[in-house]
């Protein structure tokens, strides 16, 4: 008997878990977010959806045609990025938005450095980036509201429809967190309409609205609980990990409970930052954009540090910057810190001897 | 029941149901057994023998070849036939020295002493050292070495190792379950020679009828103590297994137990230790466990060092589909060897059979620098960047990253979603670090 067997280094057994099993893992977590996306903004978000995956995946097959590399398209990192183009738009936009945004995300984010696991930013970010610069109106304009939307939040903004005529702004960004930062930057309304404004905006309805859908808002940010599900899936399988969104998040709440209020620091109520983590895009960046393997640090020192600072980015913005939603810029500022961070945080291995 | 255990690591499947509940069986006689010289870790024995001899079972056949180093000892009577290079289950080719049986088993004369515990333990040392006796667990460390700390260093603690975190294996499990109280004779002999005040039996919670019934029998022992233990894997590692039982940390950049105080030892080897003290016998058989899904009887096997693993499957029936993959010792940390005319040594706790369809091959993927081996690393050392650069001739960062510091214990490259050989590149780096420092 001269049989020659396999050999291979140890170890001889494998987890069952490859690239594409992760990748279509988080196509499935994204899901249930556009399941509601669809329930609430009507078929169009579908089809918009449609359009950036079909682009996404074209756009990487053809690059990868043209470099003369494997054609990787089946291992779903372009439906990813497409669906998160898709998440980022509102459902009235026009076809060829997601389709642009996509195809600059895949070539320009992804490709241009080599492809999956050697790009520096999320390209989904960098799609948005590129969109929200190139058709801010198209971004930012024609929210369509959930049915039936509101009641508090819809006198909200009706209060605001009355304001004097340099404030414009208010209704046509007449999102949530629109709102918040009109009530900060404006000086022309008085003190109590601002606060009452406030208290409406972060009581409960509005907190409720938001968690589960019932608000204006992109595609895929309409519902935190929807987000909440597929994030659980992530978490579960261990796909992502608690580090990112656990402190992104929290320094979110802490900075808004520290300087959110419109009366000065600490003026705001505990529901503010409940508010502020419910609104926008921050539970789709924490866990599906800031979590982004390629894009995020490997130590987990790093994963702190670099949530904590997409979270002190997001509410420098969203408080002072000029726009009144911040994940996204964020994300991309810190993805281009995670080498550096990577570097500074190199864990001692068990048993360092303590010099 | 108050499990302790590590910070990191992987829970694998144990499949260790196939030969969990087969007894002990004795192997019968080999026809022909190979002693290879270098069972162990230090220098080849050096064979005593010439083509023609005759010898006994338990005749010792090599000198030790230095200080770290252990003699060699016939497992069966019968003629020697051969010095030569044979198959290891390392992989490698190692010089050793095949004898025909003659069927007769005839031994050399052995002791029995019922008075040993009073033998003093430089005596006892020697008997071990005498005997042949190293790690069974698998690095095969001379015991006699490792129960002679250098001047200034004291043990404290004697922690015997009835992990077995490796799936499939059961050798260990079973010895515990039918031989404990040599185990538990051999842990105080152990304790006597280096005068530790303590011992430990750490034994993981997949084995609670182990745990039960060495509590059983140390009722009333006051030094000696079990400590169950999370089902993980590498719970069973020397340094893991220190830090769940005392919470020391052995130093990393070369540490070795015995600077926090603690000798480790395999259930196994406690067993070859009591054996070797009270009757003077020599470290000639051991029990294997043969198993996988296609072998047609997995079995605990008690076996004569040298037999042949050909002779060892066909002992348990030969397998029920064709073999693809032979890996000696566990599928974590065990080597895939290209022959079963190999021979088991000291070290062999296992014999697996993979069909095709387990010993599935898969190509690397760029890393996702996804961190799921940052994350489970039981040495808190970062795989993939170490791989990289390895993979980058990056010597000097390899050892910065901390290549020096890995275990080889595989969770990484077990949870890897881009099948990188993370193993493979680390162990490059490993030769060509120590290289490198060598030539300084």
């Amino acid at each position: 008997m001269n049989d020659v067997f396999a050999v291979s280094a140890a170890p001889h057994i494998k987890q069952k878990i490859s690239v594409n099993s992760v990748m279509w893992q988080v196509v499935l977590a994204l899901t249930p977010a556009l399941l509601v996306g669809i329930f609430f903004f009507g078929i169009q978000s579908l089809f918009l959806t449609i359009y950036a995956v079909a682009a996404a995946v074209f756009t990487e097959a053809l690059i990868q045609k043209f470099r003369k590399v494997p054609i990787t398209v089946n291992d779903g990192s372009a439906v990813v990025t497409g669906i998160l183009i898709a998440f980022n738009i509102n459902s009235s936009s026009p076809w060829w938005l997601p389709v642009l945004g996509s195809i600059f995300a895949i070539a320009v984010g992804k490709q241009i450095f080599g492809g999956l696991g050697f790009n520096i930013f999320n390209p989904a970010l960098l799609g948005r980036a590129f969109m929200m610069a190139s058709w801010p109106t198209l971004m930012t304009a024609g929210w369509k509201f959930t049915t039936p939307m509101n009641n508090l939040f819809q006198s909200s903004i009706n209060g605001l429809r009355n304001l004097p005529s340099n404030v414009p702004d208010v209704v046509t960004s007449a999102t949530p967190l629109g709102v918040v930062k009109a009530l900060r930057d404006t000086t022309q309304i008085s003190s109590d309409m601002a606060n009452t404004v406030m208290d409406n905006l972060t009581g409960m309805n509005t907190l409720q609205d938001l968690f589960w859908g019932n608000i204006g808002g992109v595609i895929g940010e309409v519902s935190a609980a929807a987000l909440l599900i597929g994030a659980a899936y992530l978490a579960w399988k261990h796909i992502i990990e608690w580090r990112i969104p656990v402190s992104y998040i929290g320094t979110v709440f802490v900075l808004i409970y520290m300087f959110g209020g419109i009366n000065g620091m600490f003026s705001a109520s505990i529901m503010l930052p409940i508010f502020h983590i419910l609104s926008g895009g921050l539970i789709l960046g924490a866990f599906f954009m800031a979590t982004d393997m390629v894009t995020s640090p490997v130590t987990k020192k790093g994963r702190l540090i670099f949530g904590m600072g997409c979270g002190i980015l997001t509410v420098v913005i969203r408080l002072i910057g000029g726009y009144p939603e911040g994940v996204s810029y964020s994300i991309l500022l810190m993805n281009i810190a995670v080498p550096l961070i990577d570097r500074y945080t190199i864990p001692k291995p068990f048993g360092e001897v303590k010099k | 029941m108050g499990l302790k255990t590590f910070p990191g690591g992987i829970h694998p499947h144990d499949n260790k149901a196939f030969s969990k509940d087969k007894k002990i069986e004795p192997m019968p006689l080999p026809k022909k057994i190979v002693i290879p010289l270098s069972q162990h870790i230090g220098a080849p024995a050096k064979p005593v023998v010439k083509i023609g001899d005759e010898v006994l079972a338990g005749q010792k056949i090599a000198d030790a070849g230095g200080f770290v180093s252990i003699p060699m000892h016939s497992s069966i009577s019968g003629k020697v036939a051969k010095l030569a290079q044979f198959n290891h289950p390392t992989g490698a080719l190692v010089q050793g020295i095949e004898i025909t049986g003659d069927g007769e088993d005839k031994w050399v004369e052995l002791v029995d002493e019922s008075n040993f515990m009073e033998l003093s333990a430089k005596d006892m040392k020697e008997r071990i050292a005498e005997a042949g006796v190293c790690g069974m667990g698998g690095a095969g460390f001379p015991t006699h070495v490792k129960l002679s700390p250098p001047e200034g260093k004291t043990i404290d603690t004697i922690i015997l190792n009835g992990v077995e975190c490796e799936p499939y294996l059961t050798a260990d499990y079973r010895i515990m379950l039918e031989q404990a109280e040599d185990i538990l004779t051999g842990l105080k002999i152990l304790m006597k020679i280096v005068n530790a005040k303590k011992g430990v039996v750490g034994i993981e919670a997949n084995k609670p009828d182990a745990i039960k019934l060495f509590k059983n029998l140390l009722k009333n022992e006051k030094n000696i103590s079990v400590v169950g233990l999370h089902l993980k894997y590498p719970q069973g590692a020397e340094k893991q297994l220190i830090y769940a039982a005392t919470k020391r940390k052995v130093p990393n950049k070369g540490g070795l137990p015995m600077d926090v105080n603690v000798v480790v030892q395999n259930v196994g080897t406690a067993i070859a230790v009591f054996e070797a003290v009270r009757y003077k016998k020599p470290l000639v058989d051991r029990v294997i466990t043969i198993s996988g899904k296609i072998v047609k009887n997995p079995k605990n096997i008690k076996a004569r060092i040298g037999t042949y693993y050909s002779d060892l499957l066909e002992y348990c029936g030969g397998t029920t589909e064709d073999i693809s993959k032979v890996i000696s010792g566990g599928p974590m940390m065990g080597f895939a060897i290209p022959s079963l005319e190999t021979p088991m040594t000291k070290g062999s706790s296992g014999l697996l059979l993979f069909n095709k369809k387990e010993a599935h091959k898969d190509s690397e993927d760029v890393c996702l620098r996804c961190a799921r081996c940052v994350d489970i690393c039981p040495m808190n050392i970062i795989p993939s960047f170490i791989a990289h650069h390895v993979r980058n001739d990056d010597w000097d960062s390899a050892e910065k990253s901390g290549v020096m510091d890995c275990i080889k214990c595989g969770s990484c490259a077990y949870v890897c979603p881009s099948h990188i050989k993370l193993i493979q590149w680390i162990d490059i780096g490993k030769i060509k670090v120590s290289e490198k420092n060598r030539s300084k």
